[in-house]
């Protein structure tokens, strides 16, 4: 599905190297996950991979079944199944809520040479799946994120990653701000979505999210390296030592 | 004080081959005292502060510099809508294309009818909101307007009335130079919607009189046409009366230059203006100035001035936007916001916001800003899969979406909103 090879990035205005070579290969239908101290490059990478200005990668190469992501606008990245749940989701007056995913669904069939979503179809399917969510009517309505808890505009990214159906998600730290009840409700929409040919890059600080989006492997990564990889145990390893232990065996 | 010799010359270099239309008695005595009023403030120039940041030579000279026709601008605005279509060829009436002038519970009138006429009601209005206007800052083309116009339309709500009245003003000639004048009166408790769509002429120059009743509505929803080479200079003089609403829209597509000015008195208490205004310029040759004037002359009022202009390749925008507070006007609710979404560096947005205050119990606000795209708002949706064209379009209409809620009839936003993604769709 999504393979990483050698991947360096440094800061387009500034000298500073961000992600050292990183190498990951996540197989079709695999939850993978990211931990890792602060600074260590972990929401870069989410970044690079989705085309957000403001990076520069100076080596290696990152390929989404195929298809190289590097050398994309991030629209055609979406279009041939990226997705990324943002860490701080953003507010966008004067934009409803249900027209943006509507032009969105829209953009990506157009750019995949599909037919586009009628009317009906498109709101059948939306209040099937927001119901499933807890959103309600008056939340689609409303402007893009504007006015929404922390816990709303999460749900509202999966929503999101359940309209467009995407083959790899990312999810960067979905779980900060939210309280164990949200979290929960954002994991059980993570966990409707597994299946077999789709794939998630899990990014988080805590191991808690992972109680409840469980695992097939956990990467600690630090100072821009994936430095150990293992199986769910790792993340149990790192709530119980902290990243100290695990960083002094590595160095 | 006697004025600039060079000013003095312009004046009369305008006024040359120009001649008052004749009618009644009290219209021409109306078109006198304008023409007085013309020559004792001299046309406007670039060296007169009100003028400072939009040259108004094209608008004064006596040849009309010319302005090619949109091409597929044949479709008309609101053609969906029931109303009452008045349509103006080049500033002139055109009996054959206009409905019929009635409606249920309101008069429509020709000006050239009423002007003609001995008695009119007309005459406690025309050319007496627009020379209260002329104070304290004066507006020598709204006085030229009076003195020289002879066609318009003149209106008179007596209940609520249902169907809108769309002023249509088609442009067919080059080099027309039109001037248009009309009046408007909500009596108590009535409430009418005027329309007007459409580029007029090569140059135009159109003046609005409204007098609001206690209890009236007047709502205003006004589209000025995309020829990109045309000119216009519009004045809506407005005077409302107490617990009365007046609320005007304009979106203006291109045009190398555009003034809209709006003064309103709001006169009796509890009363409630709003002016809001969008655009949209492409190129170095466009340039849009709203300049409003709204004075408080009264208790617990509400005023909002919303504008947003989007430019791009070098365009100008301009606001100069002024909330006097009267002595008494206690409890004024005083709002303006000016902003522009620069979609590049070439493009610039001139702003000078002014309160002035003389009562002590008022919330009056002020805001201007300009930006460019939001980019980690356009990367949002880029990365949900809306191509960049497409997303930048999305997030310029939610920047008008402020002034574009101004407008209460969802039907007239919706075609508004239409034009603007079909503009949006041409120029990007």
């Amino acid at each position: 599905m999504l393979k990483i090879k050698d991947l360096k990035v440094k800061l387009e205005e500034e000298d500073k190297q961000i992600l050292k070579g990183v190498d990951l290969t996540i197989e079709p239908g695999s939850v993978h996950a990211i931990m890792g101290p602060n600074g260590s490059g972990k929401s870069t990478l989410s970044y690079v991979l989705s085309g957000k200005d403001g990076y520069e990668v100076t080596g290696g190469s990152a390929e989404l079944e195929g298809d190289d992501l590097l050398d994309m606008d991030p629209e055609e990245r979406a279009a041939v199944g990226l997705f990324l749940a943002f860490q701080y989701p953003v507010e966008i007056p004067g934009v409803g809520n249900m027209t943006f995913l509507r032009t969105a669904v829209n953009a990506q069939r157009k750019a995949r040479g599909e037919e586009e979503m009628s009317a009906a179809d498109f709101l059948k399917e939306i209040r099937e799946k927001a119901k499933s969510l807890k959103i309600d009517a008056e939340m689609l309505k409303r402007p893009v994120n504007v006015g929404f808890s922390g816990g709303e505009k999460k749900r509202n990214e999966i929503l999101q990653m359940a309209m467009l159906e995407p083959k790899m998600c990312i999810l960067d730290e979905t779980d900060s701000g939210l309280d164990v009840d949200a979290m929960k409700l954002v994991a059980e929409g993570v966990n409707a979505l597994r299946s077999e040919g789709r794939s998630f890059l899990v990014i988080t600080h805590y191991q808690r999210l992972l109680d409840h989006i469980q695992p097939d492997v956990v990467h600690i990564m630090a100072d821009g390296k994936i430095v150990k990889s293992g199986g769910p145990e790792l993340a149990l390893d790192v709530e119980n030592n902290g990243y100290a232990d695990i960083l002094a065996e590595v160095a | 004080m006697a004025l600039a010799k060079m000013k003095a010359d312009a004046t009369e270099a305008r006024l040359v081959g120009l001649s008052l239309p004749d009618g009644a008695a009290w219209a021409n005595a109306a078109r006198a005292d304008a023409l007085a009023r013309v020559r004792q403030m001299g046309l406007p120039t670039k060296r007169d502060e009100y003028w400072k940041y939009t040259d108004p030579v094209t608008l004064t000279t006596p040849d009309t510099p010319e302005a090619a026709l949109f091409e597929g601008g044949e479709k008309l605005l609101f053609d969906a809508v029931d109303r009452v279509k008045i349509v103006f060829v080049d500033g002139v009436f055109d009996a054959d294309a206009s409905d019929d002038l009635t409606g249920e519970g309101v008069e429509i009138e020709r000006l050239a009818d009423v002007a003609a006429a001995d008695i009119h009601w007309a005459k406690d209005i025309y050319g007496v909101l627009e020379a209260r206007g002329q104070s304290p800052v004066e507006r020598p083309l709204a006085a030229l307007n009076t003195a020289m116009a002879s066609d318009g339309v003149v209106i008179r709500a007596t209940e609520k009335v249902s169907k809108p009245i769309n002023l249509i003003y088609l442009h067919k000639d080059v080099s027309s130079d039109a001037t248009l004048h009309n009046v408007v009166k909500v009596e108590t408790g009535a409430e009418v919607t005027l329309l007007e769509t459409g580029p007029a002429a090569a140059r135009f120059s159109k003046c609005l009189e409204v007098e609001v009743a206690d209890g009236g509505a007047f709502h205003h929803v006004r589209s000025q046409g995309r020829d990109h080479e045309r000119r216009a200079v519009t004045h809506t003089f407005a005077r409302i009366g107490a617990e009365s609403t007046f609320k005007s829209f304009t979106l203006t597509f291109n045009g190398v230059l555009t003034r809209n000015e709006c003064i309103i008195e709001i006169s009796g208490d509890d009363a409630v203006a709003h002016v809001a205004g969008a655009c949209v310029g492409d190129g170095r040759d466009f340039h849009h100035d709203d300049t409003v004037f709204i004075t408080h002359d009264a208790v617990n009022c509400e005023s909002r001035q919303v504008f947003k202009k989007v430019l791009r390749n070098g365009a100008t925008g301009v606001f100069q936007g002024k909330i006097l507070v009267k002595h008494g006007a206690q409890k004024t609710d005083g709002y303006q916001i000016s902003q522009s979404l620069l979609l590049d560096e070439d493009s610039q947005f001139l702003a000078k916001p002014e309160l002035e205050i003389y009562a002590d119990d008022v919330a009056c606000s002020h805001g201007s800003t300009s930006g460019a795209i939001d980019e980690d708002a356009l990367f949002y949706l880029r990365s949900r899969g809306v191509p960049e064209k497409e997303a930048t379009n999305l997030l310029t209409l939610s920047f008008l979406a402020e002034a574009l809620e101004e407008i209460e009839s969802e039907a007239l936003a919706d075609d508004l909103r239409d034009r603007l993604e079909g503009w949006l769709a041409r120029h990007s």
